[in-house]
């Protein structure tokens, strides 16, 4: 090589190696922006009632983050794949009302059944892939279906959840509330599972670039069901979860799951398209959304209709804050 | 009946169709062990369709394709890998969300375990190490973060990684389109390096001078064809452009309207590139048609859409002196209003002048939409029928009619006769020529070279700058594939 030629490629690494610094640097950032959210609603709650940040105070507020945090982890393997669910909350709903009677009454009938929902998941999954259809509209029709069954299952509010499922929820492990515990286990073990594995890296990347993982020899129809039906199990999780902590149940119980599980993903570092999601900021951003949604307003002395005006208040105040970081990056 | 045992791969009559258009009109090729064969020719002389074949992602309608002696019926990627057939293609195949070592397990199945991740970045890194001493590209950066140079890097490297299946043969298509010369060198350096160990290689490019000095034997595709394929010392440059434009002088369709137009007219488009260094304009004046050519992709349509912004709102490098109309090459997400009558889809570039009072005055727009349907020769029963009814290039027509139609007196024309049948081309050339009488300024940029005998005057792009800059009597094919595939970057 010409020597002037070397001395311009020698530049332009060193240029383009304080360009990369750079870009980590406003990943980080951009990596800790759930956190830096989570801990300001936290601080917020800290200043305005000072008892509740303690054992029961976050045993109480974060009691129902967890069956929240299962939805969107679910949401989110739906997202890692470029498409939408519509139906989680519906979806949730049914878990709800199967686990307060079937689970309960006819232990063998119950497990079918939920087994079976996450098998109807995963042929949604094929479905959208095989006939090109898009998630929004199948997964549309599905909350209906979902709704109705729920309906079927249980025509008015009431049944009761398994003595197990219960005694599981009410757990009270020493010095660190149980919510707290669970969110951790959820986020970490999904984190290992879709982040650290060698099968979460194909799924991830048939978000981001499919056509890129069809010539390189993996069935896109397979991760597609995978995906799905991981959607459909935390689903369930998350069905169960919410029976476990009211106790009981009513058709329309998870009706606004669906948007809550679509904002925790995205407050928590995930985009819509891409395949870039992170399921420990998933569950922050459900954390924070549960945060803010109740215990924060109720200590506001703002009335609980507000709730869902608070929640997208925070949804803009951290997407704009993400715009911000990514103008800089550039 | 495949012949020559010791050849890699070989396709024997491989023909394919996209519907009516033949994409490979019965190609024989072969590669054998130890050689690097270079594979040249202009845009949609088929060979990308060929490489799919090679690659496994296309299967041919007929002919047969053997590997390592052997007969292949069901010829697939995964076959193709198992045999140790790999190909980077043009389009870059990286995950843009995960990371360089993440990238390379995607291509390795056996990559999976306890401790994987380490051996992924282990196995890149070496490689790149291999191909491009000093790259500093860590297998721990995201693709997304690294510049389109650097993914190509990856993406070559991650190709020539090895581990449980067997590597024989590697298509490197256009592997040195977004690498500085000092990259490009190091590749083609390890390329050599790669083939004088007994391995093969397919060099695509279109930098001759890389195909001459780096393959054993070249071969050149035209329409779908082969015209020839001989030892790389039996060619020089000529030799090569020659094969690929087709030596034979064509006739001149209307060398004569160029003889009646006056010398200098107005000024109608003064633009120059966004990364032209030198001072080169492009300069269109009242009643010229002047032709973008070039291979597809090199900023012509940037430098149409720069100055059908400048139209609208001043831009710096660009003087527009009056109204402006593009006709869409991409009709379908660019040009056409699907769910719109072919009368609305032509008025809407003249809202203004179909107005009465605020509303759109339905009698002026049908006006509008007859006399362009009978001019044009749109063929449909019903002008108020959805745009959808009409046939292509009757759906090509109602968009000319939408500019022509319009005040603009300067028409961009963005490849606009992509999938057109030739009756309608013809109609529309004459129309175009006559509209250039009446004093309106065409920009056409074509990737079809016969239609630039259209054109007074021919700009050849290159990496979005203007290269050339031909008269109408010193345009020739061999002129333009001479400077668009010219070797100084």
């Amino acid at each position: 090589m010409r020597p002037e030629m070397t001395a311009a490629s020698l530049d332009t690494t060193a240029r383009s190696s304080a360009e990369r610094g750079a870009l980590a640097r406003a990943r980080l950032l951009r990596g800790l922006l759930p956190a830096l959210s989570l801990a300001l609603v936290l601080l917020a709650i800290a200043w305005l009632n000072p008892r509740a940040i303690s054992y029961f105070g976050f045993s109480l507020m974060l009691n129902l983050a967890i069956p929240i945090a299962l939805a969107t982890i679910a949401q989110m393997f739906v997202i890692a794949g470029n498409e939408l669910d519509l139906s989680i909350g519906t979806f949730v709903g049914f878990v709800g009302c199967v686990t307060a009677t079937w689970l309960k009454d006819a232990p063998l009938i119950g497990v079918a059944i939920l087994l079976g929902s996450i098998g109807v998941y995963a042929l949604l999954g094929a479905l959208i892939h095989l006939r090109n259809l898009p998630s929004i509209v199948v997964t549309l029709g599905m909350s209906f279906v979902w709704q109705g069954l729920a309906i079927l299952v249980l025509p008015k509010p009431g049944g009761k959840a398994p003595d197990w499922l219960l005694a599981f929820m009410a757990f009270k492990p020493p010095f660190v509330p149980f919510p707290i515990i669970a969110a951790l286990l959820i986020g970490l073990i999904v984190h290992f599972g879709l982040m650290r594995t060698s099968y979460g890296v194909i799924l991830r990347g048939s978000g981001g670039n499919p056509a890129a993982l069809g010539r390189a020899g993996w069935s896109l129809l397979k991760t597609k069901i995978v995906l799905f039906a991981l959607a459909g199990l935390f689903g369930v999780l998350s069905g169960m979860a919410l029976i476990g902590i009211t106790t009981s149940a009513d058709a329309n119980i998870g009706n606004g799951y669906t948007l809550l599980a679509i904002a925790g993903v995205i407050l928590g570092g995930g985009e819509f398209v891409g395949g870039r999601v992170s399921p420990i900021g998933a569950v922050i951003g459900a954390l924070t959304l549960a945060l803010a949604a109740s215990p924060l307003l109720t200590f506001m002395h703002i009335p609980p209709d507000w709730q869902v005006a608070a929640n997208g208040a925070i949804l803009i105040i951290v997407l704009a804050a993400r715009v911000l970081i990514s103008r800089r990056e550039r | 009946m495949v012949a020559g045992n010791a050849d890699i791969i070989r396709l024997n009559g491989a023909e394919k169709h996209f519907g009516a258009v033949r994409a490979l009109g019965g190609v024989d090729f072969h590669v054998g062990p130890g050689e690097c064969v270079g594979l040249v020719g202009h845009n949609g002389a088929g060979k990308s369709t060929l490489m799919h074949m090679v690659a496994g992602t296309l299967v041919p309608d007929s002919g047969q394709i053997g590997v390592h002696g052997g007969i292949e019926d069901n010829y697939s990627v995964s076959r193709a890998q198992q045999l140790g057939i790999r190909c980077v293609f043009q389009e870059l195949s990286l995950c843009p969300n995960l990371s360089v070592a993440e990238n390379t397990r995607i291509n390795h199945a056996s990559l999976r375990g306890f401790g994987w991740r380490r051996k992924a970045a282990e196995l890149i890194a070496a490689k790149l190490d291999e191909i491009f001493p000093g790259h500093s590209i860590s297998a721990s950066d995201i693709v997304g973060d690294l510049s389109i140079g650097r993914r190509q890097m990856v993406e070559v490297a991650r190709a020539f990684t090895v581990t449980q299946d067997r590597l024989d043969l590697v298509i490197l298509d256009e592997p040195t389109s977004s690498l500085d010369a000092h990259t490009a060198g190091q590749l083609l350096a390890f390329v050599r390096r790669f083939v004088a160990g007994g391995k093969s290689c397919i060099l695509i490019s279109h930098v001759l001078g890389e195909v001459l000095r780096n393959a054993d034997r070249i071969v050149v595709m035209r329409d779908g064809k082969v015209v020839v394929a001989d030892a790389a010392g039996a060619f020089d440059r000529d030799r090569l452009v020659t094969a690929m434009g087709g030596a034979e002088a064509r006739q001149k369709i209307a060398a004569q309207v160029a003889d009646a137009k006056p010398g200098a007219s107005a000024l109608r488009v003064r633009a120059r590139p966004a990364v032209q260094k030198d001072g080169t304009d492009l300069v269109a004046r009242a009643g010229e048609i002047i032709g973008l050519a070039g291979l597809a992709g090199h900023g012509q349509t940037d430098l149409l859409l720069a100055i059908f912004a400048a139209a609208s709102r001043a831009r710096a490098g660009i003087e527009v002196t009056a109204p402006v109309a593009l006709v869409a090459g991409d009709r379908q997400s660019d040009g056409i209003f699907p769910q719109w009558s072919i009368v609305q889809n032509i008025g809407i570039r003249s809202l203004a002048r179909l107005r009465n009072g605020l509303l759109i005055s339905p009698q002026r727009e049908a006006e509008l939409a007859a006399v362009w349907q009978k001019k044009i020769g749109i063929r449909t029963p019903d002008m108020n029928n959805n745009i959808f009814s009409l046939s292509g290039g009757n759906q090509q027509k109602a968009l000319f009619a939408r500019a022509l139609g319009s005040d603009a007196q300067i028409v961009l024309m963005d490849d606009p006769m992509r999938g057109v049948d030739i009756g309608t081309k013809l109609e529309v050339y004459d129309l175009v020529q006559e509209e250039a009488r009446r004093g309106r300024t065409f920009l056409w940029y074509t990737t079809e070279t016969e239609e630039l005998d259209n054109c007074d005057h021919i700009y050849v792009f290159k990496n979005g700058r203007i290269v050339a800059n031909l008269g109408r009597d010193e345009l020739t094919e061999e002129k333009i594939i001479q400077s668009s595939f010219g070797d100084a970057a």
